[in-house]
């Protein structure tokens, strides 16, 4: 499964002439063919274009060697623009959208001598916590093929953890690229907001959204953050913060950095291997020189509940765009009786576009987000809902006054069966229980493998950095998966 | 029992920006439809706005002459509604924290001068255009042309201060007046550039509780704006003479039928679920902005007239109109510089100025005559060197050749004969021919004088300087009798 090696493997036999990026893609691409059919990782797989790629990096390899990315195969979550290359968010409304120009964070990604493999499966516009909410079906965990694999960057996952790439772009808004990491067995990273340009990732709830990468050690992502982080003229809300080389200077050991542990919140309704492994991963950090600490997140407990008023508020607005006026699916059917044919006027071609175009999730949660922002209901949930995100950034403040990084597991449970809980969308809100407080703090965090359950399935462990502070949170990561 | 209005504007005026207000794309009008677009004012997924610090400038040089407050911090929020021409089905404006508030402008209407207050002034973006007509299918299809979204507007929402339609017109034909000369806005009311909706309501007169309003929309020109609150504020009234009641809805002015008919009632009015623009950061201006700003301000209207008044020594109508805009303005203070005597270069611009732009369908910048050229021929009135009858045909002839007055003149030996010895000459010749006339005139008949004058000046073709003449006929007629 590992034949492909990590970025950093990659990368370095491409330097040193031991593999050209026409061999690497060539693996990746049959690693696809021969794993994809099953895991379904993939919504577009763009082979030729690939090797295409490759082929003129190899031709033309002074320009390519000192690059970051040089030759290394990565899959796209099909949320993030490629030009010339469809981009459906797993959504019927736009299955045969092709947009204009590149995601900034893909432009970066070239330019670092990356190889586009192919657009990977998701939630439909990035909603769900399963990739079962994908319009063409959900992708399935590599360590078991009847379980999910997590979400909605669930294809993502599946690429890095079956070796199909060695990296992946998902995108994070309550977990998105976490979660999957941890219930796929590999690393994922969601950077500080503000980090990583959101020009060219189509938004689900913009104040939440970040890119970031997915990959199988914390070198790897730490490398590819490197590559996409910096301000950008396109995007109004990337921060003018200096990028270090995340890579550089990571470590094995962890001394002098303070770990905290809100025990009050990880002991709530938390399996009880995930919690295991949890305290396991605690000592591995103190054995490696951490100190822990124990910290009070009072309102982390309100997380979720803030989390659906304004993702859904923000996403009711965002996807108001796809209306069948302009590009995607358009309801072209006609009205009346057989005799009297017309075409639809404005309105039902609206109604009848958008609930053929969407998804049962979409809709539930443009449904609520729409309610949410409503004259009257506004001050009484959107607003409170603020009120309440500064709370939580604030205890997130005050635990950073007394340590580096906040240890939780990254999901409370391990993956779960397909099918398991589509219908009672609470207990699947519930799955971003420890996530989504990274998202409405804007902080950063990331989730690195820390063992299995008895029947095999991967665990993750979250750290969640200071803002900006990934460098550090990084380290410690690093040390830890050296320790383990 | 007498009834008053009560009626309150929103203006939205384009800034005169060169390129949109969140992407690069011209402003420019006129050009074919959908060629000024880009996937931001399209509206595309991934997408995302960048302010243009041009358009924030212009806003805040309109909220300084409305004599607002220049909030440091203002926010963007989403207005979300759905229309074809509506790209993203939001359109970015600002609610609850305007750029500017809290200012007065004060007008004249009659001889009074009334003040009205301005609420605020806020940025947004236009939105496309909707073309229902004009197309062989424009029975069945309606197009859309997207140059104009995104075009950068203010809005500017007065307070309910204006109590009849024609105050409303002449404040708002001060507004507009303002607005071009301060280069905000072209005033270009046909194109759109320049739009005005009213809010009408009627009470009794002295009552201080406001009735029920109507908004009254598509005002685009001062006479339909009269018009449409003409019959708007009668039409209310004759309502609650016969007993009904006012209902709150917006109404459109129909032009051809000069009336207003209504187009949604307050149950249908749209729910905007206003919400803060996750995708701007605050528009933060720091005081040495603001500061830059208003000292880079012209003399607005007001100070400018109070100024010709004290400085040129203008009576209050002509300063009036000289500062109706600042090109007349400028016109007038560069004649004067070049040496024109002030009243006399604005009874000419009143006068034969006026008269040729009116002819010649020209503004005021495009003037056949330089200022600098009306005030040499101002000077040779002055110095005597041609009378003022002269001087008009003078004019003329600029106005046709745009040659230089005293080429003209010269060319076409027009001085006027100033000349003792040439003028007693002809009034000997005059007062020999004309004996019954000087008899009448010794006889006391003052009216011959005017006669023989008359005499003198046809003798000289109109080129004797009449002063001395007059002056010489006297002295002539007074010292010994004819023949002697
Ligand atoms: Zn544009």
């Amino acid at each position: 499964m590992n034949r492909l090696g990590t970025v950093r493997e990659i990368r370095d036999a491409f330097r040193r002439g031991e593999r050209s990026a026409v061999d690497v893609c060539t693996e990746a691409l049959s690693c696809i063919a021969m794993r994809d059919p099953e895991l379904h990782a993939f919504n577009t797989i763009t082979g030729e274009q690939a090797l295409a790629r490759a082929a003129a990096i190899d031709s033309d390899r002074a320009r390519w060697i000192d690059r970051p990315l040089a030759g290394v195969p990565v899959a796209l979550k099909d949320n993030l623009c490629t030009r010339g290359v469809r981009t459906t968010a797993s959504s019927r409304i736009l299955e045969h959208f092709v947009p204009p120009f590149d995601a900034t964070a893909v432009a970066r990604l070239e330019s670092a001598g990356a190889v586009i493999v192919g657009k990977t499966n998701c939630d439909e516009f990035a909603m769900g916590s399963s990739n079962e909410n994908s319009a063409f079906g959900p992708a399935r965990n590599p360590w078991a093929p009847d379980r999910i694999p997590g979400g909605s960057s669930g294809g993502s996952a599946v690429a890095v953890a079956s070796g199909m790439t060695p990296l992946a772009l998902g995108s994070d808004t309550g977990g998105s690229i976490r979660q999957p990491a941890a219930l796929c067995g590999i690393v994922g990273l969601k950077p500080t907001y503000g980090r990583v340009s959101r020009y060219g990732l189509l938004a689900f709830a913009s104040s939440l959204d970040q890119i970031g990468p997915l990959a199988r050690t914390v070198e790897d992502v730490a490398i590819a953050l490197t590559v996409i982080a910096g301000a950008d003229p396109a995007d109004a809300t990337t921060a003018a913060e200096p990028v270090p080389d995340f890579s550089a200077g990571l470590s094995s050991h962890a001394r002098g950095m303070r770990v905290g542990v809100p025990q009050t919140l990880v002991d709530q309704g938390v399996d009880g291997e995930v919690t295991a492994a949890y305290r396991a991963a605690l000592d591995v950090l103190r054995d490696r020189g951490a100190t822990l600490i124990d910290i009070d997140l009072p309102y982390a407990g309100a997380a979720i509940p803030v989390y659906y008023l304004i993702a859904t508020a923000e996403a009711s607005s965002n996807l108001a765009r796809y209306d069948g006026v302009r590009y995607g699916f358009r309801d072209r059917g006609t009205d009346g009786d057989s005799t009297h044919r017309r075409d639809l006027d404005l309105k039902t071609m609206y109604a009848r576009t958008r609930a053929r175009g969407f998804g049962p999730e979409v809709k539930r949660r443009i449904m609520l987000g729409t309610y949410v922002l409503s004259a009257g209901y506004y001050d009484a949930y959107y607003l409170k809902a603020q009120q309440v995100r500064t709370l939580i950034r604030r205890d997130y403040e005050r635990a950073f006054e007394q340590v580096e990084v906040v240890a939780m597991p990254t999901s409370p449970t391990p993956a779960f069966k397909i099918g398991e809980r589509v219908s009672d969308p609470l207990q699947m809100y519930l799955a971003d229980v420890f996530t989504v407080s990274a998202n409405l703090a804007g902080l950063p965090a990331v989730s690195v493998p820390c063992g299995f359950t008895g029947n095999g399935l991967p665990i993750g462990l979250q750290l969640t950095g200071r803002t900006f502070e990934e460098l550090t949170m990084l380290r410690i990561a690093h040390a830890y998966e050296q320790g383990k | 029992m007498p009834f008053e209005a009560v009626i309150g504007l929103e203006i939205h005026a384009q800034l005169q920006t060169a390129s949109k207000i969140f992407c690069g794309c011209s402003t420019v009008f006129g050009a074919p439809p959908n060629t000024h677009v880009c996937p931001v004012c399209l509206g595309f997924p991934g997408a995302l706005p960048v302010l243009n610090g041009a358009a924030v400038d212009f806003a805040v040089r309109a909220g300084l002459a409305l004599g607002c407050r220049i909030n440091d911090r203002s926010i963007f929020a989403r207005k979300n509604y759905f229309y074809p021409d509506l790209p993203k089905g939001y359109q970015i404006s600002q609610y609850e924290l305007p750029l500017a508030s809290q200012g007065a402008l004060e007008y004249t209407v009659g001889d009074g001068i009334r003040r009205v207050g301005i609420t605020r002034v806020h940025l947004e973006e236009d939105a496309g255009k909707s073309l229902h007509e004009g197309f062989s299918d424009s029975d069945r299809k309606t197009y859309v042309d997207f140059n104009r979204s995104g075009v950068p507007l203010i809005e500017i929402v007065t307070e309910p201060d204006l109590r009849s339609a024609p105050e409303a017109a002449a404040f708002f034909a001060r507004l507009r007046a303002i607005l071009v000369w301060l280069g905000v806005n072209d005033g270009n009311m046909e194109e759109g550039s320049l739009r005005c909706d009213a809010n009408v309501s009627v009470r009794p007169a002295g009552s201080g509780a406001f009735g029920t309003k109507a908004e009254v929309k598509n005002l685009n020109s001062f006479r339909f704006l009269q018009k449409a609150l003409e019959y708007e504020i009668d039409r209310q009234i004759e309502l609650l003479r016969e007993g009904g009641r006012v209902r709150q809805e917006t109404r459109l002015f129909d032009a051809a039928s000069g009336g207003t008919v209504s187009m949604r009632s307050k149950e249908e009015a749209h729910d905007y679920r206003y919400f803060p623009e996750p995708d701007l950061p605050p528009v933060v201006l720091d005081a040495d902005r603001v500061d830059a700003l208003r000292r880079a301000m012209p003399e607005l209207p007001d100070a400018r007239r109070r100024r010709f008044i004290e400085q040129h020594a203008l009576p209050e109508y002509d300063a009036g109109h000289l500062t109706e805009s600042r090109a007349l303005a400028d016109y007038f203070e560069q004649a004067v510089a070049a040496g024109g005597s002030p009243k006399m270069v604005s009874n000419w611009m009143m006068g034969e100025l006026a008269r040729a732009l009116n002819d010649n369908g020209r503004e005021i910048s495009d003037a056949p005559v330089t200022a600098a050229r009306l005030a040499s021929l101002l000077q040779l009135i002055d110095r005597g060197t041609i009378s003022g009858a002269m001087a008009k045909g003078v004019f003329e002839k600029m106005c046709a050749s745009g040659r230089d007055a005293a080429e003209i003149v010269e060319a076409e030996g027009l001085s006027q004969i100033d000349d003792e010895a040439q003028i007693l000459e002809r009034i000997t010749s005059v007062l020999s021919e004309h004996a019954d006339a000087v008899a009448q005139f010794r006889a006391g008949k003052a009216a011959a004088l005017g006669f023989l004058v008359g005499q003198v000046m046809k003798a000289t073709a109109g080129k004797a300087n009449p002063r001395r003449v007059n002056e010489l006929l006297k002295r002539e007629l007074g010292g010994g009798s004819p023949g002697t």
